[in-house]
């Protein structure tokens, strides 16, 4: 494996957790948004606060990291995708900073600004993973030159991009929903547990018509990823995608919480690196290979080791964020254990 | 509006609006990153200070302050974000040439501002499950993220200025990457130590002016004077070090990018004996109206008044840094208002020495509550400095700023939306802060989603529903 091939797995380590854990951050949102009004709505909202709260900023640290390892290690292909897609990646950025302010300040706010708050926050959560998901589209579907300057309109209004800008929003509000199944179901509240059940499957089925609908586009005008996703090694991937969607599922109808969002995980997670499988060779298939847009080789080393300090000190961060966040059940615990003298 | 159409076709006025709208949003990210930076710090202090004194009024600061920096990094966040999708959107030629060498430093930042993303909520939510060590434990990594991401980044930008560490092949494109020599560059020292004292100088004069104009309103209780105290002594004590790091920088850039210093002194005819003009016009090569000292800017590059500094004459019309007069007031402005902050600074180290306290007279607060505005000028004026004196170029001397743009259309739409946006951003931020503020003062109990990350307050939603 060269170093630009260690690289592109960083790369793609960096998208996959981008994807799935901010991938059900905007999920949350889409429910935000669906949530309506009334008592149970704000029940609705609530869980959802405390569910992403405490770890969306971390989760969305990972488009920073994807942006600069591609920048980085490959750049001519960041400048090849920034100067053929702006529209959508400008309209992605701009979801993400409405979003952001929406979900940080709309308890913060006075009252009456609270609700246009949690709308924009709603909305900024359906457009910035569509917008994101036509990127990806257009990408898959060769739209975008090694030389960058591709059209700027037709790259990503063609069938793949926009199938797979709605895919994402699907896919992106079921994760959410099969986490706050769990959450609400740790939580012991059994009825929120049934209503996210309810949204859970409602898009399990959605999102799978829409895949279809995805898999018939790719097939039209993203032949080479269509290709290596219905062959070895992609269609396993593929498969085992499948596999983790229906145990989600199982898992879900039965009333059972362990596993649950490992498999939703595993589900999304199989099939991005389905489509790394797929595309390979190419970061920008079939325009620009991997190794053709790597940068200087001292430059990959750095990001090699930049990446292994990274995950030397981040990991096992967000392992002590995560107890600390979900220790609230175990106060017993931790005031019996240290809290000695309790401030406050 | 029509006039508007023919500016937009116009590809120098793209390289305007690209100009402008990474200006305006870097102008604006520049502020939050400094509270990034240095604000953890005084929150750090003022909970040290409470556990080491069984200080219940420091603990309350310190508590409140970290809501505070969680809302500002919520931001700063995402005016962050934007940045590094501009540097794509706005300059695709610049990061397709020299990404693998730019890059490096980002990554490394990348590592640091993940890091502060845990761990400042690792910190707000620390407060009611770990103990008092455990808990300052917690903010140190904080502190550390931010130097580390202020030095990435400002290694990135000081290789923009003094670029090294790498080939050029026969196409022009980057190999050879060195990445030690691109992070520490020529002027990656004197910028870092700069933005670095800047960054708690902005931080401690601004948070100190907000309890300041408290104490004016008549607010003079323990928490108002520690809250004033902390950051004021912090700021206090970068203060007098900023003044020798700047002036070595000021050096450093007549030696190594006399474009540039030209430029921000307004020297148009090389020769010794140079006079040192305070404000005034650049225009048809002289200084009117400013306020010459003969001698004095030789005397500042070399300590003495036969000292040869560079001319703008010397510097190819082409290559030389545009819109002088702003280049020049921006950084005579800059060594203006650093220069009164040291002497605000000296007047409390004055004062503390002989009576344990800071100054009592009402115009000592009165000024204190303006330093921090005045702080944030300095620091936009020391960045302009830094940026519009570089140009035309992106990379010094290699890459001009005018080959770096995108040709993509529109650019100033999209800076008016964003000026929109992020006047509503701020607007909103500020509006938070005071709301959190005034709910503080009338000791309201916490409520839920009051600031970014922290924990339900109370244990549980049952009491804010």
């Amino acid at each position: 494996m060269s170093s630009a091939d260690v690289c592109a797995v960083i790369l793609w380590i960096g998208v996959t957790l981008y994807a799935v854990f901010a991938g059900a951050d905007f999920g949350a949102g889409v429910w935000d948004l669906l949530a309506g009004r009334g008592e149970r709505a704000e029940r609705v909202r609530g869980q959802i606060d405390r569910s992403i709260g405490p770890v969306w900023e971390a989760n969305h640290v990972w488009l920073i990291f994807v942006l600069v390892v591609l920048w980085t290690a490959f750049a001519e292909a960041f400048s090849a995708i920034m100067s053929t897609l702006y529209i959508p990646l400008a309209l992605a950025a701009l979801g993400i900073v409405l979003r952001g302010a929406g979900f940080a300040f709309r308890h913060a706010l006075p009252g009456p600004v609270q609700r246009p708050a949690t709308r924009v926050f709603g909305l900024a959560s359906v457009l910035t993973p569509f917008f994101m998901g036509t990127v990806v589209g257009a990408i898959a579907a060769g739209q975008v030159p090694a030389a960058g300057d591709g059209d700027p309109t037709t790259s990503w209004t063609g069938f793949l991009p926009l199938a797979t800008g709605v895919l994402f929003v699907l896919v992106a509000a079921y994760t959410a929903a099969i986490f706050l199944v769990r959450d609400s179901g740790a939580g012991g509240d059994e009825e929120l547990r049934d209503y996210f059940e309810r949204r859970a499957l409602a898009a399990a089925v959605v999102a799978g018509a829409a895949a279809v609908v995805g898999v018939i586009a790719l097939h039209a005008d993203g032949r080479y990823v269509y290709d290596g996703l219905t062959s070895w090694p992609g269609i396993a991937l593929v498969i085992l995608s499948a596999i983790c969607g229906l145990a989600a599922l199982v898992l879900l109808v039965s009333g059972r919480n362990y596993g649950l969002r490992a498999a939703a995980v595993g589900a999304g997670a199989a099939v991005i690196w389905g489509y790394y499988a797929a595309a390979f060779p190419y970061i920008l298939p079939t325009s620009l290979s991997i190794s053709g847009a790597a940068g200087a080789s001292a430059t990959l080393t750095a990001v090699i080791i930049v990446f292994v300090a990274a995950a030397l000190t981040v990991i096992p961060s967000l392992i002590l964020l995560y107890v600390l966040s979900q220790r609230r059940t175990l106060d017993a615990y931790s005031s019996a254990s240290e809290a000695t003298s309790p401030r406050q | 509006m029509p006039n508007l159409v023919p500016l937009l076709a116009d590809s120098s006025s793209n390289l305007l609006a690209a100009r402008n709208q990474m200006g305006f949003t870097l102008g604006f990210h520049i502020v939050l990153a400094c509270l990034g930076v240095a604000f953890p710090l005084m929150m750090l202090l003022a909970e040290w200070h409470g556990h080491r004194k069984n200080d219940q009024e420091a603990l309350r600061l310190a508590r409140n302050w970290s809501k505070a920096v969680a809302v500002l990094f919520a931001v700063g966040a995402v005016t962050g974000t934007v940045l590094s999708f501009e540097f794509g959107l706005l300059w695709p030629r610049f990061m397709d040439r020299f990404g693998d060498a730019f890059g490096i430093a980002f990554a490394i930042e990348g590592i640091f501002f993940f890091l502060e993303a845990i761990f400042i909520a690792i910190y707000i939510y620390g407060w009611e499950r770990l103990t008092p060590r455990a808990h300052m434990l917690t903010a140190i990594p904080i502190v550390i993220s931010g130097i580390g991401g202020a030095f990435s980044v400002i290694a990135a930008n000081s290789w923009m200025n003094q670029p090294q560490g790498f080939d050029l092949d026969s196409a022009g494109n980057v190999t050879h990457v060195k990445p030690f020599e691109v992070l520490f560059n020529p002027a990656t020292g004197y910028e870092f130590f700069h933005m670095f004292l800047a960054a708690y100088m902005v931080t401690g004069f601004l948070i100190a002016s907000v309890y300041a104009v408290g104490m004016l309103r008549g607010r003079r209780d323990r928490y108002h004077r520690l809250g004033f105290i902390i950051p004021f002594t912090v700021a206090a004590i970068a203060s007098p070090i900023q003044l020798f790091v700047g002036d070595t920088a000021a050096r450093a850039i007549a030696d190594d990018q006399p474009a540039k210093f030209a430029g921000m002194e307004c020297i148009y005819k090389s020769g010794d004996d140079q006079t040192e003009y305070i404000g005034g016009i650049c225009k048809d090569g002289e200084v009117k109206g400013g306020i010459g000292i003969p001698g004095l800017d030789s005397i500042l590059v070399g300590f003495s008044t036969s000292t040869y500094v560079k001319g703008l004459d010397q510097i190819p019309p082409n290559d030389r840094p545009p819109a002088n007069t702003l280049l020049h007031n921006a950084f005579d402005t800059m060594v203006g208002v650093g220069t009164g902050l040291f002497l605000l600074a000296v007047w409390f180290a004055i004062s503390w020495w002989r009576r344990r306290d800071f100054p009592q007279t009402k115009w000592f607060l009165r000024i204190c509550a303006v330093a921090g505005v005045g702080a944030i000028i300095a620091l936009e004026c020391g960045w302009i400095v830094t940026e519009v004196g570089r140009q035309p170029w992106i990379v010094n001397g290699f890459m001009r700023t005018s080959d770096a743009v995108t040709p993509a259309q529109g650019i100033w739409w999209v800076y008016g939306v964003t000026m929109a946006l992020y006047i509503g951003l701020g607007v909103t931020a500020v509006t938070v802060l005071r709301a959190l503020s005034r709910r503080w003062r009338e000791g309201v109990p916490e409520e839920a989603g009051e600031i970014p990350y922290g924990p339900p307050p109370g244990e549980g939603s049952e009491a804010s529903a």
